[in-house]
């Protein structure tokens, strides 16, 4: 700010504050004597059948007037806020926020700081560390990905060991520094409706959904030339473009006809944001141990069906086919 | 008794058209208003009610249309209904200004009724308490400066030879919101319906919260002032305890006021120095603030028995109380570190609705309640049993709504900033929401209780104006 305007406001504050000390001041006293009139000390005026008493200023009322204009004086002296004056104090909302973090910061390494230097599959044996992981979750990333992690339409599901970018510990990593995105340009353009019309039977023959055969037949051959560069030959997905597994039933935008013509025709375009600025190394770290922790526990819970009863042991069996 | 009702023939022959049309408008727009709060209040504890008729019906669309109809209708019509009232009255002269006189009426309801649709079909500049759109801004304007003409023309013709408190307050409410509306309000227009701020960034939100704290200073506080001035030293029949207490509060509110709006940028990007001094001149606010409250009950000395069997006056010296009690919070509000616990939490709504119901929404009734007898010829209120029941609906409902939301803030407050050893937060955002609903709940039922008040005073009001026109043709018929 210019010492212009700095001084702009020192001066208009100031003859503020002094102005209504002075209204204060000059009213403290009252006009009418009130032991020559103490029943009626009334101004003289009337309006309408109102008139006015003359009483002095309550006495406590007055102080605390004088207490916060003391007070008010007091604060512009040790904070800032008369223009370019510093306070005192030395203090500013900057430094104050960075100091809070600091002593955060160092509180947290000195109780955790060395088990976030270990492996994401290392910590992610540490129920402590997934805990921490676990409210970490909750306050970034439930809101895309569900409070279970169990994902919404256009948000993976985070624990069923189906991957678009791959489920070891680095690759976790990799999504969450740099974020991902997903891109599959719209097909209608280049396959017309009809193709997108066949390879979407196609593509519902392959999850064993309710399909037209001999669409699905023609439907094949588009896949084969066009969808296979990135979706690979057995329709299996490829990690390294992020591109989904076809085939394992398992949909980022739901399994209905309508929904993969959709996606066929249009294309999709979905953002993971890149939370490097956003969180700290070791919070990453930690968060990456509970996503993996996620669908570790999904795969345990799977190997561990056979010896659940029968009926139970049957729906897993569904889900993972 | 006699002291309150207008003796006619003896005084000049005032304006009351006005006056009887505005007091109406005042009961009708608070149903609207408070009925729109009721339902955006039941939304928050059932949201599935968005979906009534989306998107006209969505919570994002209907709180605006909340706020605006009840603080610039119920709350504007109230005002004008009660300063025409009070400056002709307190001048002994009519209304200055022909034309313009109707016009602030028809105006200002055409204002009205267009919020009420362009609220809802998402037309917004997207500032609180300012969202109607640029063509709605200008006729505002002309109907505001009508205003100011005439209230202005009013006092210069005034028989008096002085110029009662009430209407100091009166005018430096009217003064104030002009240079308000018209600052906050500078925008681009690209489309009859959209517009963009004049201003931006840091820059754009400190004349947002000039402005919006000082509609709360002036339109919500020194207007209704204006009100409380006339109306209590008139219902009590007693004069207004201390000038000199007049004098003081008056020039230490309106001049302290407008540094004030800072506090509600609290730990933002605007400027140390700038929230600081939006602190400090808030503490500084409490007395002034209270000098009013002060001179308004204290005129009641003397007079406490009246409370007993005059539910108006109850209306009146109750609002006073809860205007003491939300600008003793205020001030508290405003110190940084309060405000890091309280601010976007319900403890803001809270304090908003303890003025809001308490004290804007008292007064008004008090002062209808007072006026409708008078204006529609009348000895008093069809039922002052009804009175009285509406007094009680009212208090019941402030107290349910106030407490729930102190609860449910000071809960999200405390949950927002809850950690963990480790660093981390304790809850998730949507815990604390869980954690609110039962507070929801029972602000929906005080907001409910009030709303049940409102309609009684409706019915009230019509059966008073009914048995009044039965009365004025009566001795028409003898005469003739
Ligand atoms: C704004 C929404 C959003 C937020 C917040 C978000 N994600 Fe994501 N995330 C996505 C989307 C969308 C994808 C899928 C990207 C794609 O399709 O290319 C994704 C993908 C992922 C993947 C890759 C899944 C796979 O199958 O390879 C992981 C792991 C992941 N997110 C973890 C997280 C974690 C941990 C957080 C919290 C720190 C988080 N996400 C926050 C939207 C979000
Ligand atoms: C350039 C690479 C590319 C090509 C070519 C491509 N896709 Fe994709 N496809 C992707 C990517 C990447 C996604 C994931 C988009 C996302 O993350 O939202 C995807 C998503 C899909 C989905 C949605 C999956 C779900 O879980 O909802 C379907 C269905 C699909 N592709 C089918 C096809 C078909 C059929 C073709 C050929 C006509 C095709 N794709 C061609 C890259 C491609
Ligand atoms: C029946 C009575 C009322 C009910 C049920 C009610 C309900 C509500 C609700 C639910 C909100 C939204 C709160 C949120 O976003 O969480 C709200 C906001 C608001 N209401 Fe009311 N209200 C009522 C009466 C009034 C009156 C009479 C006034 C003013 C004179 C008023 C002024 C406001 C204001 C200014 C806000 C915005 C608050 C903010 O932004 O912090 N309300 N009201
Ligand atoms: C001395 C008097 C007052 C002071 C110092 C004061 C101070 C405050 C503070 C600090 C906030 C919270 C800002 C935030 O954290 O976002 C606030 C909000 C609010 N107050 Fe007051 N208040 C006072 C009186 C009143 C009165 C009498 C009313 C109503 C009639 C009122 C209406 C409001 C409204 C509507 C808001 C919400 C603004 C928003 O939408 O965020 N205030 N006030």
């Amino acid at each position: 700010m210019s010492s212009f305007w700095s001084w702009w406001i020192i001066g208009l504050t100031v003859t503020n504050l002094v102005l209504v000390t002075w209204v204060l001041f000059a009213n403290r006293k009252v006009a009418v004597d009130d032991q020559a009139d103490p029943e009626n000390k009334t101004t003289g005026h009337v309006y309408d059948g109102i008139e006015e008493y003359d009483n002095p200023l309550p006495k406590w009322w007055f102080l605390l007037f004088v207490g916060t204009l003391i007070y008010g004086i007091l604060y512009l002296v040790v904070y800032p806020g008369m223009g370019n004056w510093k306070g005192v104090g030395g203090w500013t909302s900057v430094g104050a926020l960075e100091k809070e973090q600091e002593e955060a910061r160092s509180k947290f390494e000195a109780s955790f700081g060395e088990l976030t230097k270990l492996p994401v599959e290392k910590i992610a044996e540490d129920p402590q560390a997934l805990k921490m992981g676990g409210r970490i979750f909750a306050n970034n990333c439930s809101v895309c990905h569900g409070a279970d992690g169990g994902g919404n339409f256009g948000f993976p599901n985070l624990t069923d060991g189906d991957w678009l970018y791959g489920g070891s510990g680095e690759k976790i990593l990799e999504t969450l520094y740099n974020g991902r995105q997903g891109m599959m340009p719209p097909q209608g353009p280049v396959i017309g409706e009809k193709g997108v019309k066949n390879v979407t039977e196609y593509v519902l023959s392959l999850n064993g959904l309710e399909h037209d055969a001999a669409l699905a037949a023609e439907g094949k051959k588009v896949f084969n030339t066009v969808c296979m560069a990135c979706h690979g030959m057995d329709a299996k997905g490829n990690q390294m473009l992020g591109a989904p597994n076809l085939t394992d039933n398992i949909w980022l935008y739901g399994d209905t006809r309508e929904g993969i013509a959709h996606s066929i025709r249009n294309g999709r375009s979905n953002l993971m944001p890149a939370q490097k600025e956003l969180l700290r190394d070791d919070k990453i770290r930690l968060v990456a141990a509970y996503v993996l922790s996620l669908s570790q526990q999904e795969t345990e819970s799977m190997e561990q069906a056979p010896e659940k009863p029968e009926p139970e042991a049957t729906t897993g069996d569904a889900s993972a086919n | 008794m006699s002291s309150t009702v207008a003796k006619p023939g003896d005084l000049p022959d005032y304006d009351y058209k006005v006056v009887r049309q505005f007091a109406v408008m005042t009961v009708v727009w608070g149903i609207v208003g408070m009925a729109v709060g009721v339902l955006i209040a039941a939304q928050l504890v059932w949201p599935d009610l968005n979906d009534i008729f989306q998107p006209y019906t969505h919570f994002g669309r209907l709180r605006p249309l909340h706020t605006n109809a009840v603080i610039f209708a119920f709350g504007g019509c109230a005002l004008f209904a009660s300063s025409y009232w009070c400056v002709q009255r307190t001048c002994q002269a009519k209304l200055w200004g022909g034309w313009l006189v109707p016009f602030t009426f028809w105006g200002w309801q055409a204002v009205i009724v267009l919020a009420a649709i362009t609220l809802p079909m998402g037309f917004t500049s997207a500032k609180e308490y300012a969202e109607l759109e640029w063509p709605i801004d200008i006729l505002i304007t002309l109907v505001w400066v009508s205003y100011a003409l005439v209230f202005f023309g009013t006092i210069v013709k005034r028989k008096t030879s002085h110029i009662y408190v009430a209407n100091w307050f009166f005018g430096a409410f009217i003064i104030t919101i002009a240079i308000l509306h018209v600052v906050n309000n500078m925008e681009v227009p690209v489309t009859m319906w959209k517009s963009y701020s004049a201003y931006s960034g840091t820059r754009d939100a400190m004349i947002q919260w000039w402005y919006g704290h000082n509609a709360v200073g002036f339109f919500l506080t020194a207007g209704f002032l204006g009100i409380m001035y006339y109306f209590v030293p008139k219902q009590a029949g007693r004069p207004v305890y201390s000038y000199q207490l007049s004098i003081v509060h008056f020039w230490a509110l309106i001049s302290i006021y407008v540094w004030a709006g800072g506090h509600h940028l609290h730990y933002s990007a605007l400027p140390d120095w700038a929230q600081s001094l939006g602190m400090v001149m808030s503490l500084i606010l409490l007395a002034p603030s209270w000098g009013g409250m002060i001179n308004g009950i204290m005129t009641l000395s003397g007079a406490w028995h009246k409370l007993r069997t005059d539910p108006t006056l109850r209306f009146l010296v109750v609002s006073l109380s809860f205007y003491g009690m939300s600008t003793f919070e205020g001030p508290m509000m405003s110190i940084k570190t309060v405000n890091a616990l309280s601010h976007n939490t319900d403890w803001t709504v809270g304090h908003v609705h303890s003025g809001a119901l308490g004290w804007v929404a008292m007064i008004s009734i008090g002062a209808i309640y007072h006026l409708i007898p008078i204006l529609f010829n009348r000895a008093q209120m069809y039922s002052v049993k009804l009175v009285n029941t509406h007094f009680w609906l009212a208090t019941v409902g402030t107290v349910l709504y106030i407490a729930s939301m102190w609860v449910n803030g000071i809960t999200q407050g405390l949950m927002w900033r809850a950690f963990n050893q480790d660093g981390t937060l304790t809850y998730s955002f949507v815990e604390s929401v869980v954690a609110s609903y039962p507070g929801y709940t029972v602000r929906f039922f005080g907001g409910f209780i009030f709303l049940v008040g409102m309609l009684l005073m409706a019915y009230n009001v019509f059966r008073t104006i009914q048995a009044g026109n039965e009365r004025s043709e009566a001795p028409a018929t003898q005469a003739a």
